[in-house]
């Protein structure tokens, strides 16, 4: 080191020189943690933590596994109707009804789990649990709810919420609710609801290996159909979707690649002379960069409406500035000696460019195009939530709507794969890349 | 030679025939590949103008009206510029605060990750697959993504912003430090694993030293494209500046003047760091050359 003495003390300048970085250490240190604490105070995280909603929390991560049916008793008609997550499309069909629920002319029983009965009966409708009892309720315009307790009124548990005309009954298993126009039992059960088939498609219940049996017996395109369209899960919209964010990535990439090769000629110092176009490109290079996608977006949106050619576009304006800048650089480094040996030969500059130049700056440009080809996939999903195109616009739907958190889920997931495949091919052929140009030459 | 120049396997007409063969099969396979990815470019485009809002050529004509109407609503109210400025100065603030609590936090982590998944350094070799998949799930999940769903749980503001920008840093820097870790030499491991440290002290006094300069790095760089995320997390309400252009411009006529005031600014912050964090990536990486 330069600063130790060989004539010196040297171990007292070694604790000094010691001591000295030991305090840069805990200065550097410190700073951080001094940061943390303004910021621990900037972003107000001790009213966050306070006001953090525990409740939305749970909903959010119950309903990502599990899925409800409703069974819903009109009371002033008496009809009642099951459906899945209480959506139409999830509704079973006339006369079908989930197992657990028997109907007897009027009456219908609902088994929930843990031996608890909900008896819809035509005038009462009770609740048994079987530690607590047996509860009724009549329903009347006049006098809204009726209740009969197995316990005085005042002592109710937690997990009954009542009022003169609404009562709600949370268990474990399950959620009764009663008011005076309708009686709705929720059912929980684990994992992702009608998921490949609907309950109006023949498909639905049957075990996996009759529905592989059936599609080898002619029945494929029935069979694909009725998955593809479920309304449910929209499988075909969401396949279109997470293609047109593809579709989005691959034209902004490979545009603003195409559109930044010739410009980077313009701004590399061997290839061009003039020194006001090589700052004014760079320049330009510089602006489409720093004014940052999100402005782009916003433009363009103006300009060309919501979809995705406007978050193709504005991937394309961006990554033409990074590109340029990249490409530019990469071409400040080939090597002369190619260039003259191609110009020996009498080659025109157009000539000295595709045989001198490109097949030596070829690989690191595609190297770098497939880098941003999987990073890009990842902006079009967030560019795609405000420009309105592909998965990023379902996504943000599904989120903004705050209960199909199941979908929600569902369409993570999917980005987490799309994302990671593309990682994974990009990677793959830029090492065939590399690999191919060692060999080749 | 004498016989260079006759017929028969080897000789030069049969090399110089084969390699017109070999360049015109190569020139017709790239001109294939042109081919297809012209199409692929022009049958997307066709593909992404049809499902878009507004057609290209029709776009083409009022590109600028926008920019040129914020322009001009800017021009005419320029007195009021610097009060924007002031005014929403605290909210740029706030999104280069985003930026930087997320890097550091992301670059905290993803030390602590890429030390556990990189060869030769990993405590629990057993366990290095586990931790690049899992930096491989935090990098490929979108920040926006986060953001929302966080948004939901603890209600808008900064913070689901820099969780959501932290998690998906600490993948992406964990995926390139431990590419620099994996340069690192193994010798000072040995020597004070032969005075008998322990892992951690292993770590912080044998690899920290060797690969901090080109860790810094790469944190300032994501630093740089930290604060564009979080300029785009605003935008869908998750607090800072671009929250506020959000407002600006939903509220119509008007408001281009907040809204130009707001691009100016944001521009020259990115500006700023980019230029800032170029000049101290340039410094770490020479000052790196002149030890090595």
């Amino acid at each position: 080191m330069a600063m130790l003495d060989a004539t010196g003390d040297l171990r007292a300048q070694t604790e000094t020189v010691f001591a000295r970085k030991r305090m840069v250490t805990f200065g550097i240190l410190g700073l951080i943690s001094a940061y943390f604490v303004y910021i621990f105070f900037a972003f107000g995280i001790p009213e966050i933590w306070a006001k953090a909603d525990g409740q939305n929390a749970r909903t959010l991560v119950s309903d990502m596994i599990t899925y409800k049916t409703h069974i819903t008793r009109d009371n002033r008609s008496g009809d009642v109707s099951y459906a899945i997550e209480g959506e139409k499309k999830g509704r079973y069909p006339e006369g079908k009804s989930p197992d657990w629920v028997t109907t007897d002319g009027d009456t219908t029983v609902i088994q929930l789990g843990g031996d608890q009965v909900v008896t819809y009966g035509p005038d009462v409708i009770t609740m048994n649990i079987p530690e607590f009892g047996l509860m009724s309720f009549q329903v009347s315009r006049s006098s809204g709810v009726v209740a009969e307790y197995p316990v005085p009124v005042d002592e109710l548990p937690e997990w009954i919420n009542a009022s003169k005309n609404r009562v709600a009954i949370t268990t474990e298993e399950g959620r009764l609710s009663v008011t005076r126009n309708r009686t709705e039992v929720f059912r929980y059960f684990l994992g992702w609801e009608l998921f490949f088939f609907t309950l109006d498609s023949p498909y639905h219940g049957m075990g996996v290996g009759e529905v592989i049996g059936r599609m080898f017996s002619g029945e494929f395109s029935d069979i694909m159909d009725d998955f593809w369209n479920n309304p449910m899960w929209l499988h075909k919209e969401v396949f279109w979707a997470i293609m047109e964010t593809l579709l989005m990535a691959f034209l902004g990439t490979a545009g603003a690649a195409i559109l930044a090769l010739p410009l980077a000629f313009l701004a590399a110092k061997n290839f061009s002379p003039i020194m006001a176009i090589r700052f004014g490109m760079r320049r330009v290079f510089d602006f489409f960069r720093g004014v940052d996608a999100l402005i782009w977006t916003i433009i363009l949106t103006r300009a060309f409406g919501l979809g995705p050619l406007t978050g193709a576009l504005a991937i394309l304006i961006t990554d033409t500035g990074s590109f340029g800048k990249m490409f530019s650089e990469a071409l400040e480094n080939v090597d002369d000696k190619q260039i003259e040996g191609i110009r020996s030969t009498g080659a025109k500059p157009l000539q000295r460019y595709r045989f001198g130049v490109l097949p030596q700056v070829t690989p690191v440009l595609l190297s770098q195009i497939l880098y941003y080809i999987e990073s890009n996939t990842r902006s079009a999903t967030v560019i795609g939530a405000i420009t309105g195109g592909g998965i990023g616009l379902m996504l943000t739907q599904a989120i903004i709507t705050q209960k199909d958190w199941e979908e929600v889920t569902y369409y993570i997931t999917l980005v987490v794969l799309l994302v990671i495949f593309m990682d994974w091919l990009s990677g793959k052929l830029r090492a065939a890349l590399i690999k191919g140009d060692e060999g080749g030459h | 030679m004498a016989d260079a120049t006759a017929s028969g396997p080897g000789s030069l007409g049969q090399i110089q025939s084969d390699y017109i063969a070999m360049t015109s099969r190569k020139r017709l396979y790239s001109g294939i590949m042109m081919l297809v990815l012209v199409l692929l470019l022009v049958s997307g485009f066709n593909m992404a103008e049809g499902r878009n809002g507004g057609s290209f050529i029709g776009g083409l004509d009022n590109f600028f009206d926008y920019p040129a109407e914020v322009v001009g609503e800017a021009w005419t109210n320029r007195a009021n510029i610097p009060g924007l400025f002031a005014k929403y100065f605290p909210a740029l603030i706030e999104t280069v605060n985003i930026a930087a609590v997320s890097t550091l936090f992301g670059a905290l982590f993803a030390i602590v990750f890429s030390l556990l998944s990189t060869r030769g350094l990993a405590r629990f070799p057993r366990l290095i697959g586990l931790f690049r998949r899992m930096m491989d799930i935090m990098r490929a999940v979108p920040e926006i993504v986060i953001a929302l769903v966080l948004i939901f749980v603890l209600g808008g503001g900064p913070v689901p912003a820099m969780i959501a920008i932290a998690f998906h840093t600490t993948g992406a820097l964990g995926k390139l430090f431990s590419e620099v870790n994996e340069n690192a030499s193994l010798k000072p491991l040995e020597g004070l694993e032969s005075v008998g440290a322990t892992w951690s002290q292993k770590m912080l006094l044998g690899v920290v030293p060797q690969v901090a300069p080109n860790w810094l790095s790469y944190a300032l760089l994501r630093f740089e494209i930290n604060i564009r995320a979080s300029a785009i997390l605003g935008f869908v309400g998750a607090g800072g500046l671009g929250y506020e252009l959000k407002v600006a411009i939903q509220w119509g006529q008007g408001r281009f003047d907040a809204a130009g005031a707001m691009f100016i600014m944001l521009f020259f912050t990115i500006m700023f760091f980019d230029q800032i964090s170029s000049h101290f990536r340039d410094k770490l990486v020479h000052g790196a050359r002149e030890q090595g």
